[in-house]
C-alpha cells in the first residue's frame, strides 16, 4: 500500500464513497458485531451468510458486512438488509441460508424474522421504529453501518478528511476556536468544556506533550465507549490526532480496559491500517505532521477513570489519584503537559471539524450542545445503546425509545451516572437531560449509564450495591473516601438487616458532607450520591425499612418473613422438600373442605428466608411479607 | 510447587526486553505474564524484577492494586459471573449462589479438583443479555439459576 497524500486521500474517498454508503451493489447485508450480538452467535451468523453467498451464487450482487453495534441489543442478534431496510431480529445461524435464498436471491422479505412494534402486525421502516425515531446519530454515525475492520469504508464516509482539512488549512488556534463554537463538553461525565482543556494544554511550552484517550469505562452497566470503539475505531484515532494537532502533541496513548478484548483488537487493526495508509505515524498525508498512538491496558481499577490516577497507571504505577493542581495540562504524564479526553468526546471531533462547530451546536440545550450516547439497561423493555440530542427528557428515553419497563411492571426509578450518580424518580421524568439539570436534581450525567428499576427493586438494596462497589474500588489513599465509604455501607447494611435507627439518616448526611468536601478525587466526592438521593426521593421507603423493619419490594432478606396461606395450600409438600433448613412440616390441623391433606406450616424461628419455598409452590400458597 | 516455570519462555523474555526501555512498562509486562500463565506466579515475578530492575516490593504493590491481576492459579475452566448493575438487578447474585452450591466454590475461589475457578466480575458490556456469565471467555446470557447445572455439566464431565 502506497501511503496516501492529501490528494490521493480525496481520490480514494470518491472511489469508495458508493460502496461505503452501501450503494455500489444491489444489496448489502449488515450483521451486528457489537458485543452483545457478537457473544450471541453474531460471528457464526456472519460466517454462515458469507458461505451461503458463495454457495448460492450471489457473489458480486451482495456484500455481507460485520458492523459495530446497531444499538437495539434487546432484539439481538440482528441482521439488516439494505437498501430495502429489512430488519431481521433474533436471527439464528440456521436462518442464514433462508436470508440469502429468499431475500437476496429471491427478492422476498422474510416476514417471520422482521421486527414488528409491540401490538403491530406489519413491520415499518427502520427510521420510523419507536426505538430509533427520536435518536440522532452523530457519535455513532458509522457505528452499525460500516465495517470497523476496513479503513476504506471509513475513508469512503469522509474518514480522515477532517484531519486532512485541519493540517492543510487550520492553525491550532483555529481548531480550538471551532471547538469553542461547538460547545462540546467532556463526555466522561464532568462536562468540562473540551476547548478550554485543549487551550490550557496548548499554552504550555514544553519539549514533549501527550494526548490521552480515556477508554477505561468502569461504570457498571455502561458500554457506550466500548461500542463506539468496536463500531468506529478510526473516528477515535482521528479525534485523538486532531486533538494532538491542536495542543501540540505528537504522541497519543489510548488507555483501555483489558476486559474489552474485542475493542482492543479492533483498535489494533485500525492503527495498523492507518499506518499502512499513511494517516498515522510520521509525515501524515505527506504534510510533515507526525502523530503516533500507543495502546496501554488498564487492569480493572475503577478509580483509573479519574485522570490523574489514569496517568499514574500508564506510568506503570498503582493507579492512585494525586491532588490537583498541578493539573495534567501543566504536569501530566512523566511531568509533561497532557490532555485527557474521553472516547465519546474524541469520536465527536472529526464530525465537528468537518461540518463546523456551529452545525454541531445546532442540537442540544443552551449549555449542553450536541448529542449524548446512553446505555439503557436494567428492567427496561428495549435495552440497548441510544444516542439522543441533549435536552431529550428521561421520559422520552425510557418510555418512547426504551418502551417502558419489561413485562408491564411499574416504573420506579432510574439511575444515571452509575455509582457516582443519583437515583431519580417518576417526578423527574420530564427533566430535559443536560449536565446542569441532572446535577440540579442530585444526580449527574456520568459517562452515560442509565439503569431502569421497576417496582420489584428495593432502593436500599440498590444503594448497598453501589456503595459496595465504590468501597471496593476506593484506592485507599485518602481517609474520607476509605473510611467514609465503609461507614456508609455499614449503615446501609444495618438498615437492610432491620437494625436501623432514626439517627442513621442524619449520620449518612454528616458522613456524606465530609466525603464531598474532603475526598481527594471525584470517586470519594461522589460515593455518597446514591445514598443521599434516596434520602431525598425515597425517604418513605427508607423509613419503612428503619421503623417498620419491612422491605416493601421483598429484596432485603433479613426483613422478610414467609408464611403459608392455609386456604391455598393443598398439602403437596413440595415446599418442605425444597426447604434447606427443614423447617416446613404438615400442620396438625385437619384438611380443609375439599382438600385431601393438611396444610403445611413454616417454623419462623428456623427459617433461613432463602425463598426456595416461595419459588417452589405452584399454588401461590407461600406468601412473602 | 511441582511445576517448573523457569526459565521464562523465549517470547516472554523478548517481550520484556522490548518493553524495558519504555517508561511505564510494568503494567504491560504483568499483563503479558498473566496471559502466559493464567496468573502471576511468584517465581516469574522474581525474574521480572531482575530483568526490569524494578524492586520486588514495588511489583507486588502494583499487582495487588489491580483487580485484573491474580496471584492464585486459576482452575482449568474460568467462570466469571457478571455483577454489573444490570446483571445484579436481574439476578446475578442468584447465579453465583447456584454455582456455589453446585461446585462448592464461591466467588474468588478455585474448586477442590482444580477444574473451575469462579469469579464475580464488573460489567462485561453485554447488558442486553443480562444476567450473563462467561465460561472461558464465552458469554452465556439470559440465564436463570435453573439453567446453571446444565450449562456447567459438560465441563464437569470431561475427563
Amino acid at each position: 500500500m502506497k501511503k496516501l497524500t492529501q490528494e490521493t486521500l480525496k481520490q480514494l474517498a470518491d472511489e469508495k464513497r458508493a460502496d461505503a454508503n452501501h450503494q455500489a451493489l444491489p444489496k448489502y447485508v449488515l450483521v451486528c458485531g457489537g458485543t452483545g450480538c457478537h457473544a450471541n452467535t453474531g460471528k457464526e451468523i456472519y460466517d454462515e451468510l458469507q458461505k451461503e453467498v458463495e454457495k448460492q451464487g450471489a457473489a458480486g450482487k451482495v456484500k455481507v458486512i460485520m458492523t459495530g453495534c446497531f444499538g437495539f441489543c434487546e432484539q439481538g442478534p440482528i441482521v439488516k438488509v439494505l437498501p430495502h431496510e429489512a430488519f431481521y431480529v433474533h436471527v439464528k445461524v440456521s436462518d442464514a441460508a433462508e436470508i440469502i435464498r429468499e431475500d437476496i436471491v429471491g427478492g422476498r422479505v422474510i416476514e417471520r424474522l422482521l421486527y414488528k412494534e409491540p401490538g403491530q402486525a406489519v413491520a415499518g421502516k427502520i427510521d420510523d421504529m419507536k426505538f430509533y425515531k427520536k435518536q440522532r446519530r452523530v457519535v455513532l454515525r458509522n457505528c452499525g453501518f460500516i465495517a470497523p475492520e476496513d479503513i476504506a469504508e471509513y475513508i469512503g464516509r469522509d474518514g480522515y478528511a477532517a484531519i486532512a482539512k485541519v493540517i492543510a488549512t487550520m492553525k491550532p488556534d483555529d481548531v480550538i476556536e471551532e471547538m469553542k463554537k461547538s460547545g462540546l463538553r467532556g463526555r466522561g461525565g464532568a462536562g468540562f468544556p473540551t476547548w478550554m482543556k485543549w487551550n490550557f494544554c496548548k499554552m504550555q511550552i514544553a519539549d514533549q506533550k501527550y494526548m490521552v484517550c480515556n477508554a477505561d469505562e468502569g461504570d457498571p452497566g455502561a458500554y457506550m465507549d466500548r461500542s463506539t470503539i468496536e463500531g468506529d475505531p478510526h473516528a477515535v484515532l482521528e479525534g485523538l490526532m486532531i486533538a494532538g494537532f491542536a495542543i501540540g502533541a505528537n504522541k497519543g496513548f489510548i488507555y483501555i480496559r483489558a476486559e474489552y478484548p474485542l475493542a482492543i483488537e479492533r483498535l489494533e487493526i485500525a492503527m495498523q491500517q492507518a499506518r499502512e495508509y499513511g494517516v498515522l505515524g510520521d509525515d501524515i498525508l505527506g504534510t510533515g505532521f507526525n502523530f503516533d498512538i500507543e495502546i496501554r491496558l488498564g487492569a480493572g481499577a475503577f478509580v483509573c477513570g479519574e485522570e490523574t490516577a489514569l496517568l499514574a497507571s500508564i506510568e506503570g504505577e498503582r493507579g492512585m489519584p494525586r491532588p490537583r493542581p498541578p493539573f495534567p495540562a501543566i504536569k501530566g504524564l512523566w511531568g509533561k503537559p497532557t490532555c485527557v479526553n474521553n472516547v465519546e468526546s474524541l469520536a465527536s471531533i472529526p464530525y465537528i471539524l468537518l461540518n463546523g462547530g456551529e452545525e454541531f451546536a445546532k442540537v442540544g440545550t443552551e449549555k449542553s450542545k450536541g448529542t449524548k450516547v446512553f446505555a439503557l439497561t436494567g428492567k427496561i423493555a428495549n435495552s440497548g445503546l441510544v444516542e439522543v440530542p441533549m435536552g431529550t427528557t428521561l421520559r422520552e428515553i425510557i418510555f418512547d425509545i426504551g418502551g417502558g419497563c419489561k413485562h408491564g411492571k411499574k416504573f420506579k426509578a432510574v439511575q444515571t451516572g452509575g455509582p457516582s450518580g443519583g437515583v431519580l424518580t417518576e417526578a423527574h421524568l420530564d427533566t430535559p437531560i443536560d449536565y446542569d439539570n441532572l446535577i440540579a436534581v442530585g444526580s449527574m450525567m456520568g459517562s452515560g449509564g442509565m439503569i431502569v428499576m421497576d417496582e420489584d427493586d428495593c432502593i436500599v438494596d440498590i444503594v448497598r450495591f453501589y456503595l459496595d462497589f465504590s468501597v471496593d474500588e476506593s484506592c485507599g489513599k485518602c481517609a474520607p473516601c476509605r473510611i467514609g465509604g465503609r461507614k456508609l455501607l455499614n449503615i446501609l447494611n444495618k438498615i437492610a438487616e432491620g437494625k436501623g435507627e432514626d439517627a442513621d439518616v442524619e449520620q449518612i448526611k454528616t458522613i456524606a458532607d465530609a466525603m464531598r468536601k474532603a475526598s481527594l478525587c471525584a470517586l470519594g466526592q461522589t460515593t455518597p450520591n446514591p445514598a443521599l438521593s434516596i434520602i431525598r426521593y425515597f425517604n418513605d421507603e427508607l423509613l419503612v425499612h428503619i421503623r417498620d423493619k419491612k422491605c416493601p419490594a421483598g429484596k432485603c432478606k433479613k426483613l422478610l418473613s414467609f408464611a403459608i396461606d392455609k386456604t391455598k395450600c393443598i398439602g403437596c409438600g413440595l415446599c418442605a422438600k425444597k426447604c434447606p433448613a427443614g423447617c416446613i412440616a404438615p400442620s396438625s390441623e385437619p384438611p380443609a373442605e375439599g382438600k385431601k391433606r393438611s396444610p403445611y406450616v413454616i417454623s419462623a424461628s428456623d427459617c433461613l428466608k432463602c425463598g426456595e419455598c416461595f419459588s417452589a409452590c405452584k399454588f401461590k400458597a407461600v406468601v412473602k411479607g | 510447587m511441582s511445576e517448573n516455570l523457569l526459565p521464562l519462555p523465549g517470547d516472554l523474555v523478548a517481550f520484556i526486553t522490548e518493553w524495558k526501555p519504555k517508561p511505564g512498562n510494568l503494567v504491560m509486562v504483568l499483563h503479558r505474564v498473566q496471559e502466559t500463565y493464567g496468573y502471576i506466579p511468584h517465581e516469574v515475578v522474581v525474574e521480572v524484577s531482575r530483568l526490569l530492575e524494578i524492586p520486588l516490593a514495588k511489583i507486588y504493590g502494583v499487582v495487588t492494586f489491580y483487580h485484573f491481576f491474580s496471584l492464585k492459579k486459576p482452575g482449568k475452566h474460568k467462570i466469571a459471573v457478571c455483577m454489573g448493575t444490570a446483571c445484579y438487578l436481574k439476578g446475578g447474585q442468584a447465579l453465583l449462589d447456584e454455582i456455589a452450591s453446585i461446585l462448592q466454590c464461591r466467588a474468588g475461589e478455585v474448586s477442590e479438583d482444580g477444574k473451575f475457578s469462579v469469579d464475580s466480575v464488573r460489567c462485561i458490556g453485554c447488558c442486553g443479555l443480562a444476567p450473563v456469565l462467561t465460561i472461558d471467555g464465552k458469554v452465556y446470557g439470559d440465564l436463570t439459576p435453573a439453567k446453571i447445572a446444565g450449562l456447567i455439566a459438560p465441563f464437569q464431565n470431561e475427563s
